[in-house]
């Protein structure tokens, strides 16, 4: 079930992406390769806005930089080899980690990791595939109204995350910081400027529970 | 998006998560470590909220309202009553592409 979700919003990305002025191979690279979701379609609508690709990758490392704190999660799902956890780490993202967490014993919680991404990841590839020849053959982007499926897309992808304070305070700074950014600087560099809101708002939140924000 | 920085990414975004992996983000516990988590969960709020409004209110440099904020509108109401991604997304689209035609 999970896994026929995401091959969905794999056809999301394919057909943003597309509409981006990607090629099929570039699709295709970066579902397999980068394999993490939010950073790509951050990435696609940064240049889909003009962005360059330096603030594109910028603001996509930003969004991939929370899988580094995935890995002591799965950890003790991993085998023990180098060679092993290598190919595990492509894995690590936002699915992988919720269902590898909630297993009892280190086995299934191995099991639960590699299936989950196994299964995400063909979903993913293929999806991102079938969106990318979709949004060849959509034409005019705007007659669609496909230039609204980016902003709807992160409506849906922000949700989880203003369930706490400190989330919607930094959306709301975010947001605002974006604003005032778009006329003084060039595509793309009012999400980094944005991104800095999270520094006073983790500095307050870690302030007042002493030990700061869990995702 | 050139060649040159889709691989960059590529990199970048495994080397995150070989870094968790390997412990290098986890063992290294205390006040640092209890920062940089509290810091890095808050980004995905404070990015896809500005993505929202630069996709929506932004055209080059300057800021316009137009048919997308119909769209936008139209997502939060799905979202709000649980629909899936996907009918976010289709909705969002099809109350653009409406005004756009209505108005244009």
């Amino acid at each position: 079930m999970l896994a026929v979700a995401v091959g969905i919003v794999g056809v999301t990305f394919g057909v943003l992406a597309d509409a981006a002025g990607l090629s099929l191979a570039k699709v295709v690279a970066m579902s397999a390769l980068v394999f993490t979701g939010a950073s790509q379609f951050a990435a696609v609508s940064v240049i889909d806005g003009g962005g360059s690709g330096a603030a594109a990758v910028g603001s996509a490392m930003l969004l991939a930089a929370r899988n580094a704190l995935y890995g002591p999660v799965v950890a003790r799902g991993l085998p023990r080899s180098t060679a092993g956890r290598l190919l595990g780490a492509q894995f690590v993202i936002d699915e992988t980690t919720a269902m590898s967490s909630v297993q009892d014993n280190p086995d299934d919680a191995g099991d639960a990791f590699w299936w989950t991404g196994l299964w995400l990841w063909s979903f993913w590839v293929i999806g991102s595939v079938g969106g990318a020849l979709v949004g060849s053959v959509l034409g005019e982007p705007e007659t669609w109204g496909l230039d609204a499926a980016f902003p709807a897309a992160f409506v849906a992808l922000i949700m989880p995350h203003l369930r706490s304070s400190p989330g919607r305070f930094a959306a709301l700074g975010g947001a605002g910081l974006a604003i005032v950014a778009i006329p003084f600087t060039p595509a793309g560099v009012p999400l980094l400027v944005a991104a800095t809101a999270v520094i006073p708002v983790s500095i307050i939140a870690t302030r007042a529970t002493g030990n700061g924000v869990r995702p | 998006m050139s060649w040159l920085m889709v691989s960059v990414l590529i990199a970048g975004a495994y080397g995150f998560k070989v870094l968790g992996v390997f412990g290098l983000a986890g063992h290294r516990t205390g006040r640092v470590a209890n920062r940089m988590a509290a810091l890095t969960a808050l980004i995905p709020a404070a990015l896809f909220a500005a993505l929202i409004v630069v996709q929506t209110l932004g055209s080059d440099q300057s800021i316009s309202v137009d048919a997308r904020l119909g769209g936008l509108l139209a997502s939060v109401v799905a979202v709000s009553r649980r629909a899936p991604f996907v009918v976010v997304v289709v909705v969002a689209m099809a109350a653009t592409a409406t005004l756009r035609a209505v108005a244009g």
